[in-house]
């Protein structure tokens, strides 16, 4: 068992227990919170995994963005000190049933499958050297924007449109509409 | 012979009145219905009389009056012999009932031209009545045997529409329900009959089922061995048309649907309920003759003569003692179709005249048809005079009535059988046939003829001759008031000189069963009981009933319960009624309606709950909340991935 | 990063996936779904790393996906709350279980 065996195992028993909070806690505050503990753990995954660019994505957007726009919504819509109310009883039995039924399923899925790499082995010198020096934020810029074969500018580009609709939307849909004048 | 189309226009003609009556009627010929209803009989009636003159004189140049077929449409086939034609058989008694029907429904037609002046259906009454005539007259000239049913059916139905005609009247509507019953319960027996003699000679044209089933010693032998309860095929098949015979031409027991179908208008009681319908069983006997009398069914012919016989006496019996002017009639008329029931069943296998009852039958008949139209339309010409039915308002009328004094005279006098009256000539035939026949058989007609006479002229002494027990008619103020309008006693006259010369047609030289002429016998000594018996009973009529005085009600008294049984129609509707209450209303209706109303209702409507139950339970499902649709896509998801995967690999 | 085998590694995504969809299925206040619907999200994110970094490791496809899926989030959770905030000035309360319009 190597080190980094150990602390993948450490991050993802965080990980996941910061998520079973996150579901199960009565104030909705502190749901948040574990919220935000599970996704700073997903992001030290990613940096485990050698991908650093995507857990800084991870960390500024999603940490910094996402859990801050929920923490705003809790406060706008004044949860923040009450308890939250009891799940429904048979739904809550029936959900647990049905995810765990869906996570046993899955498992037994996954363990039947072998996953053949398509690549040479990662852990060779030359691969890992190519394969590590290919995630960082050059290439990942360059073949964002290009234009060849595995460019990915289309999508960038439906991208920005998409969240140009997507303001737009927000800023209509949270509207308060005028009162007519009499 | 004449031509095929002038003999269908003899019925068509009053089917295109009906036709034209009943959807124009009441908007377009309001005042005019009598005069078209009228007319076209009246141009029917020269076609029957032209028609007969011409098969007559045919077939008296030939010697030999036969069995034509001059039209044939074929209509419903069902395999190569078995078929529904349209087909028109003329032989001597369907020519002579032409003449009749529509000699009788003129005038018919006439004197309702007075009588039903004024009334508010006018055009229909007229519509209906002929509908009557057109469906009488395809009756009797129907070639196949099936039509003839159609027909049948048909006259019922015109004969519940004029009996119901004044239908704002409970009993005239109770009347024309319990007509129509009762002769749909006899017509279920005639259907049975047609389907069994049909089925067992292989045909339905009337020709061919006699010409298969009455010769003896035929190919079709199995109809004599083939049997049921102990009686043959045969026999069940005739006696079943018996059956819807006798059910339509009113013989006990089913007779009990004459008298109320008084109720409708008197004109309507002189041709269907006198003349014309209730012979048609009469009529569906003689047609059928040859398969009747083939010498193994005599069986069948005793009962059609017991049947007739009873009822010619029964009837007269009641007539004795009913005070409604209308209803002695219609027990009279009864009693004379019994007269030829039972002279077409004294068909004797061996001897002289032993076919005389099938002529004396279809003169009685004919007779018949003229002297009681007449006195039923005088009985009308009195009720429109007193407004009342009952004797009791009658009375002393021969000074305020002089013609329809004489016209009811002589209708009593041909129907009390005293010559030289149409009514003698025909009852001494048929008397002489019953002699040959049976003698007990002659004695109740001997019997049941002095009754005739009796309650015939008690009725005629009633109301032309007693003095009323009050005076009425007097505040209508009748000084002026004139007998009757023209058109009313235009038929009087007409049929009372039938009514007189009527018997000197050569009946038997012109209409025997199988064609050819039979010399006329002298009847001569042979009346003489008869006639004797008649006079006798004439006498005490004349003698209880001349003079207002209390030597009826001191006869009545000295035969207590015989005279109340009598006046009571010995109880023969009250048994009926209660067969029909207490026996089938409990045992049959109300059972089958509570399985209409528990088993198949409750089905239905137990489906019904059942399927608002379940929508109920499911409804649920559909809570609105988005949670629960995710819980149940997502568990649809399960579902299916361990399907698929684990169960379908 | 050689000793841990892929597997174990979805095994954690699909966990959290289906912590997450528990989440959705049983919170009732509409944030803590919207919470839910982040986690699933991620189980995704870890998922498409993974396979790129074990089965495909000289091409960049999972990253970018990944990326965009991170971007199309944040849209999304933006829209939500939008939508929340507007459910509140309705019905008065963010309970999910309040929104029953569409019941019988």
């Amino acid at each position: 068992m190597s080190a980094s065996a150990v602390v993948f195992y450490i991050l993802s028993f965080f990980i996941v227990a910061s998520a079973l909070l996150a579901v199960t806690s009565r104030k909705i505050f502190r749901s948040a919170i574990w919220l935000l503990f599970t996704l700073t753990g997903i992001a030290g995954l990613y940096f485990w995994l050698q991908m650093e660019f995507v857990a800084a994505v991870q960390i500024v957007v999603y940490v910094g963005g996402i859990v801050v726009l929920i923490i705003f919504s809790i406060f706008l819509t004044q949860q923040s000190g009450k308890d939250l109310p009891v799940p429904v009883r048979g739904r809550a039995v029936f959900s647990i049933l049905a995810a765990c039924a869906g996570f046993v399923l899955t498992c037994l899925i996954l363990r039947g499958y072998v996953f053949r790499p398509a690549d040479q082995a990662p852990d060779s010198v030359g691969a890992g050297a190519s394969a590590g020096a290919g995630a960082n934020v050059g290439n990942i810029g360059a073949q964002l924007l290009s234009t060849s074969e595995h460019g990915y500018v289309l999508p960038f580009e439906v991208i920005s449109i998409l969240l140009l609709a997507a303001m737009i939307g927000c800023i209509v849909i949270a509207m308060k509409t005028k009162p007519e004048h009499r | 012979m004449p031509n095929a189309a002038y003999i269908l226009l003899i019925p068509l003609l009053p089917l295109a009145g009906f036709v034209l009556l009943g959807l124009f009627g009441r908007k377009y010929f309001r005042r005019s219905a009598g005069l078209l209803g009228t007319g076209v009989v009246l141009v029917s009636a020269a076609l029957a009389l032209w028609v007969a003159w011409q098969y007559f004189s045919a077939g008296h140049a030939a010697g030999h009056y036969g069995q034509t077929v001059p039209v044939r449409l074929r209509w419903l086939n069902f395999s190569p012999g078995l078929s529904i034609d349209m087909s028109v058989i003329l032989d001597p008694i369907s020519v002579m009932m032409l003449f009749v029907v529509t000699f009788i429904s003129l005038m018919v037609h006439i004197f309702s031209l007075g009588y039903m002046k004024g009334e508010a259906r006018y055009a229909t009454y007229y519509a209906f009545l002929n509908l009557f005539t057109f469906s009488m007259l395809g009756l009797v000239m129907a070639g196949n045997i099936f039509e003839t049913y159609i027909f049948w059916e048909l006259v019922g139905c015109s004969s519940f529409l004029l009996i119901g005609y004044y239908y704002d009247r409970p009993t005239a509507v109770a009347a024309a329900k319990k007509a129509f019953i009762v002769t749909r319960f006899a017509d279920l027996g005639f259907l049975i009959g047609i389907l069994i003699l049909s089925f067992y000679s292989g045909s339905l044209d009337i020709q061919t089922l006699v010409r298969r089933l009455a010769t003896p010693g035929s190919p079709l032998t199995e109809i004599t061995t083939a049997s049921f309860l102990g009686i043959s095929m045969l026999s069940w098949g005739l006696g079943l048309v018996f059956v819807g015979g006798a059910g339509k031409s009113a013989l006990f027991p089913l007779h009990i649907w004459l008298p109320d179908a008084m109720e409708g208008p008197t004109p309507v009681s002189a041709l269907i309920h006198a003349a014309t319908m209730v012979v048609a069983g009469v009529y569906l006997v003689a047609r059928l003759y040859f398969v009747y009398i083939n010498f193994d069914h005599v069986a069948v012919l005793q009962i059609i003569l017991w049947v007739g016989a009873i009822s010619a006496l029964l009837a007269a019996i009641i007539a004795c003692t009913q005070t409604d002017i209308k209803r002695v009639l219609a027990y009279s008329t009864m009693s004379q179709i019994g007269y030829m029931m039972l002279a077409l069943g004294t068909f004797h296998p061996v001897g002289e005249a032993t076919t005389l009852g099938y002529t004396a039958a279809m003169f009685h008949l004919f007779t018949h048809a003229f002297f009681k139209a007449l006195l039923f339309l005088c009985a009308g010409v009195i009720i429109h005079r007193v407004h009342s039915n009952e004797m009791e308002d009658m009375g002393g009328l021969r000074k305020s009535l002089p013609l329809t004094h004489i016209c009811f005279l002589i209708g009593c006098l041909a129907i009390a059988g005293i010559p030289p009256f149409a009514g003698f000539f025909s009852k001494e035939d048929i008397l002489l046939a019953a002699w040959d026949a049976n003698k007990a058989v002659y004695y109740i007609g001997v019997f049941t003829s002095g009754l005739t006479a009796f309650y015939m002229f008690r009725l005629y002494f009633s109301v032309f001759w007693r003095r009323p027990a009050r005076e009425v008619g007097g505040h209508h103020g009748d000084g002026g008031h004139r007998e009757a309008p023209f058109t009313m006693k235009l038929p009087l006259v007409i049929l009372s000189l039938g009514a007189v010369f009527a018997g000197f047609v050569p009946f038997s030289s012109l209409v025997t069963y199988d064609g050819t002429p039979q010399e006329g016998h002298g009847i001569g000594l042979f009346a003489v009981f008869p006639v004797t018996v008649a006079a006798i009973g004439l006498g005490i009529a004349a003698y209880l009933y001349r003079t207002a005085s209390d030597r009826p009600e001191r006869a009545a008294s000295a035969l207590k319960g015989l005279y109340r049984f009598a006046y009571h129609k010995f109880y023969i509707d009250e048994v009926y009624l209660f067969i029909t209450k207490k026996i089938i209303f409990n045992f049959i209706g109300r059972p089958a309606a509570w399985i209409d109303r528990k088993i198949v209702d409750g089905l239905m409507n137990g489906l019904a709950a059942v399927t608002a139950w379940v929508s109920a339970a499911i409804k649920r499902l559909q809570s609105g909340k988005v949670q629960d649709y995710a819980l149940y896509f997502f568990a649809g998801i399960t579902g299916l991935a361990i399907l698929f995967i684990y169960i379908y690999t | 990063m050689s000793q841990v085998p892929l597997t174990h590694i979805l095994f954690v995504s699909t966990a959290l996936f289906f912590i997450g969809m528990y989440g959705l299925l049983t919170r009732r206040n509409m944030i803590t779904m919207l919470m839910s619907v982040e986690l699933i999200l991620n189980s995704v994110n870890i998922n498409f790393i993974a396979f790129n970094r074990y089965l495909y490791p000289s091409r960049l496809d999972g990253v970018f996906f990944t990326l965009f899926i991170v971007a199309i989030a944040a849209a999304e959770a933006a829209v939500a709350i939008a939508i929340i905030i507007n459910l509140y000035r309705n019905f008065g309360s963010i309970d999910v279980e309040s929104a029953e319009e569409m019941k019988y």
